[in-house]
C-alpha cells in the first residue's frame, strides 16, 4: 500500500477523456516521476491530487484517507504540498515573510486570529524561517521583496516554503520548466539533497528527461490519459512502448 | 514601546502630536486676515477630520491589506449612526453606550454582508457590496421609515423617553455628553489676532481616533495582518499553503465594518442627527478616494487622505467669486477678470473638479498616494530617515 493511491480515476472534459482508468500507487519515501507527451493528462492528474479538480469516478487516497471533495487547503493540511510550474510565492512580501507563512500555517492550522501580538515577537517562527533560508542559501535576501529574486531563487524559495511545512508528500509540477541549464541543475541538486535528508515522498511531473532520470526511482508513463507503463528508470529508458508514445509509430 | 517598534511608535507619537495640537496647526492665519478662510481649526471640521480618519483607517484594513475593494462601506457607517441615535433616544445621551452599540450593530451587519459578498472576489465583490449599501440606503429612505425616520432622518427630541435619565428641566433638548461633559462645549483662546477653539467633542473624537489608529498599527504588524497581505499577494499560494483565506478576509471585513460603525456612532455623538444620505453610494466612494489618495496599505495614508478631502470639501468650496476678485484685485482689470474666469471652475461648487484633478494626478504619478509623495520629497532633500518613518510597505516584518 503506497502513501498515495489513485484507483480507477476517470475525468472527462466534454468529449475529451482527459484521464481514463488511471491507477497509480506512490510508495512511501520514493521519488516517483510521472512523464508523458503533451496532452497525456499529467496536469489533470495533478489537479485531481490536490483537490482542484474532482474526478468523475474513482478514488484518491493519501495515507489511507480520501482526498476527494476536500479543498486545496485541507489537502495541504493533510500533508501534501505542491510546487507549481511557475513559482507561486508571495511576491509583495519579503523573503523572510514568505518563509514564515507556511510555518504559521503548520503551527496554527487553516485559520487563527493573531491580530494583536506583533510578528516580531514570534521568535521561534522567525528562527525556523531564518534557518530554512540559510539552508537554501537565501538568507542574504531575507529582507528583499520576493518579486525581486531571480527565477531560480524563486523556485528555491517555493520549494523551501513547501518543505517548511514538513509535508509527507511533495508534488512538483514541471519544476524546471523554462529554466536555464544552471538553474535546472541547482534545482536537481536541491531536490536530491531534500530526498537524502528527509523522510519525504516526492511525486514529480516533468518534461525534461535529464531531470527525470537524475531523480526518479520509479516512473509512470502516461499517454492519452492512461498509464502506459510503470517501472524503474533503467527499464523505462529502452521500453518500446514509451518510445512509441513519445516519438510516434515504431520509431 | 506599547508593543510597537521604534519606527511605528514615533509615527504614533507624530499623529498624537498632530491631533492634540490640531486647533493650533489648523488655524495658522490671524482672524480677520485675508487668509483666514483657509483656517480649518473650527470644531465641526476638525471633528470631521478625525471621524473620517477612523472610517478610512478601518477601510484600509480591508482594502489596503487584502485588496478587496468594498464599495458599500457607507452602509456600516449609516447603520452605526442609526444604532447610536436610538441608544441616545431610548437609553441615555451619554455617548459611550451609543458608540458601543454602533460598533456592535455595524459588526453584525458587516458579518452578514461580508459572508455573502466574499463568495466572490474582484469586481463582483465590489458590486455585491455596492448592491447591499444601496439596498440599505433605499430601505432606510422608504420602508424602514419607522426605524430610520425616512427622508427626514432622526434627531433627539424633548419627547424622547430615556430609561436612564429624566428629561432636562425647562423642556430643553438634552445634549450628547460624556458623563455630563457636553460635546458642544468649547474653550476659546485668543492670542493677539489669533483665535483657537478647543472643543470637547473634537478631543474625545481625536482620542478615539488615536486608539483606532494604534489598534490598526497592531493589526498591520501582527501575523493576522501578514496573512491579509499574503491573500492580496497570492491567493493561490495561500490555499496551497494550507490556509483558508475566507475567514481571514471575513475577519478583516468585519473589523473594517466595525471601524465604520464607530465612525458613524461618533458622528451622532458630535451632531445628534442621522439621515439616510449617509449611506448613499457617493459616501462609500468617498472613503475609497480617501484611502487611495492618502496611500492604500500604508498606516498614515488614509488619515491624510481623509483630512485632505474634508479640507477641500469645506474650504475650497467656500471660496466664491467675490473672494477671487479680492485676490486678483492688484492686477489690471482685464487680466483680473480673465484670472477670475479661469480659476472660477475650480472653486466653490467646482471643488469636485479640483479634487478630481488632484486624484488623477496622484493615481498616475504617485501610485502610493500622498505617503509616497512625502517619501519622495524627503528623499529629494536627503532626509532618508524621515521617509522611513512613514514607510510601511517595505518595512520588514520584525
Amino acid at each position: 500500500m503506497g502513501i498515495l493511491e489513485v484507483k480507477n480515476v476517470n475525468k472527462r472534459f466534454g468529449g475529451l477523456q482527459a484521464l481514463g482508468d488511471v491507477n497509480l500507487s506512490v510508495a512511501e519515501n520514493t521519488v516517483h516521476a510521472i512523464i508523458g507527451p503533451n496532452g497525456a493528462g499529467k496536469s489533470t492528474l495533478l489537479n485531481v491530487l490536490v483537490g482542484k479538480l474532482i474526478p468523475d469516478t474513482g478514488s484518491v487516497s493519501f495515507e489511507g484517507q480520501s482526498v476527494l471533495g476536500r479543498k486545496p487547503y485541507e489537502i495541504n493540511q493533510m500533508g501534501i504540498s505542491r510546487v507549481f510550474q511557475t513559482p507561486e510565492i508571495f511576491s509583495d512580501l519579503t523573503v523572510l515573510e514568505n518563509m514564515m507563512i507556511p510555518i504559521f500555517a503548520k503551527r496554527d492550522g487553516a485559520f487563527r486570529m493573531h491580530a494583536i501580538e506583533a510578528v516580531g515577537s514570534e521568535k521561534s517562527v522567525i528562527e525556523q524561517a531564518e534557518h530554512m533560508l540559510e539552508s537554501l542559501n537565501l538568507a542574504d535576501a531575507r529582507h528583499d521583496h520576493a518579486a525581486a529574486m531571480s527565477r531560480g531563487n524563486k523556485r528555491r524559495l517555493e520549494i523551501g516554503m513547501c518543505l517548511a511545512q514538513e509535508p509527507r508528500l511533495l508534488l512538483l509540477d514541471e519544476p524546471t520548466a523554462g529554466m536555464a541549464r544552471a538553474d535546472t541543475n541547482n534545482t536537481i541538486d536541491l531536490l536530491k539533497q531534500i530526498k537524502d535528508e528527509r523522510d519525504i515522498t516526492i511525486a514529480i511531473i516533468e518534461h525534461d528527461m535529464h531531470v527525470v532520470f537524475s531523480l526518479a526511482e520509479r516512473i509512470t508513463v502516461l499517454a492519452q490519459g492512461s498509464p502506459l507503463v510503470e517501472d524503474t528508470p533503467e527499464n523505462i529508458k529502452g521500453h518500446p512502448k514509451v518510445r512509441e508514445a513519445y516519438l510516434g509509430e515504431s520509431a | 514601546m506599547l508593543g510597537l517598534t521604534k519606527k511605528d511608535f514615533s509615527l504614533l507619537m507624530l499623529v498624537v502630536a498632530l491631533t492634540m495640537l490640531a486647533p493650533f496647526i489648523l488655524n495658522p492665519f490671524p482672524e480677520g486676515s485675508a487668509m483666514a478662510q483657509f483656517n480649518a481649526g473650527y470644531p465641526d471640521l476638525m471633528q470631521r477630520f478625525v471621524i473620517f480618519g477612523i472610517f478610512a483607517i478601518g477601510f484600509n484594513i480591508l482594502f489596503g491589506l487584502t485588496g478587496y475593494l468594498s464599495f458599500g462601506h457607507a452602509a456600516f457607517l449609516g447603520v452605526g449612526s442609526y444604532a447610536a441615535i436610538w441608544m441616545m433616544k431610548l437609553l441615555t445621551t451619554n455617548i459611550i453606550p451609543a458608540m458601543v452599540l454602533a460598533v456592535i450593530i455595524a459588526g453584525l451587519f458587516s458579518l452578514i454582508v461580508g459572508y455573502i459578498s466574499l463568495r466572490r472576489s474582484g469586481i463582483y465583490f465590489s458590486i455585491l457590496t455596492l448592491a447591499f449599501a444601496q439596498m440599505s440606503f433605499a430601505m432606510a429612505y422608504s420602508v424602514l421609515t419607522p426605524l430610520t425616520g425616512g427622508e427626514t432622518g432622526l434627531q433627539l427630541r424633548n419627547t424622547d423617553a430615556r430609561i436612564l435619565e429624566s428629561a432636562p428641566d425647562g423642556g430643553g433638548i438634552s445634549r450628547a455628553n460624556l458623563f455630563g461633559l457636553e460635546m458642544t462645549s468649547s474653550y476659546e483662546l485668543t492670542l493677539g489676532a489669533w483665535e483657537f477653539t478647543f472643543n470637547v467633542g473634537y478631543y474625545i473624537a481625536a482620542i478615539v481616533m488615536l486608539l483606532a489608529f494604534y489598534l490598526s498599527i497592531r493589526i498591520f504588524r501582527s501575523p493576522f495582518g501578514m496573512m491579509l497581505r499574503a491573500i492580496k499577494s497570492n491567493n493561490t499560494r495561500m490555499n496551497y499553503t494550507g490556509l483558508n483565506a475566507k475567514p481571514y478576509t471575513l475577519a478583516a471585513f468585519v473589523i473594517s465594518g466595525m471601524y465604520a460603525g464607530l465612525a458613524g456612532g461618533l458622528m451622532v455623538a458630535m451632531d445628534t442627527q442621522v439621515g439616510p444620505e449617509r449611506m448613499f453610494w457617493t459616501a462609500s466612494g468617498e472613503v475609497v478616494l480617501m484611502t487611495i489618495l492618502g496611500g492604500a496599505g500604508t498606516l498614515i495614508g488614509p488619515v491624510l487622505g481623509a483630512g485632505m478631502i474634508k479640507y477641500m470639501e469645506n474650504i475650497i468650496s467656500k471660496i466664491n467669486e467675490t473672494i477671487l476678485h479680492q485676490w486678483f484685485a492688484f492686477m489690471p482689470d482685464g487680466i483680473e477678470d480673465l484670472m477670475v474666469t479661469m480659476v472660477y471652475p475650480f472653486i466653490g461648487k467646482g471643488w469636485h473638479l479640483t479634487l478630481g484633478l488632484i486624484f488623477m494626478g496622484v493615481v498616475i504619478f504617485l501610485p502610493g498616494g500622498l505617503v509616497e509623495g512625502g517619501q519622495r520629497i524627503a528623499r529629494l532633500f536627503g532626509k532618508g530617515k524621515a521617509a522611513d518613518a512613514k514607510d510601511t510597505q517595505s518595512t520588514p516584518a520584525e
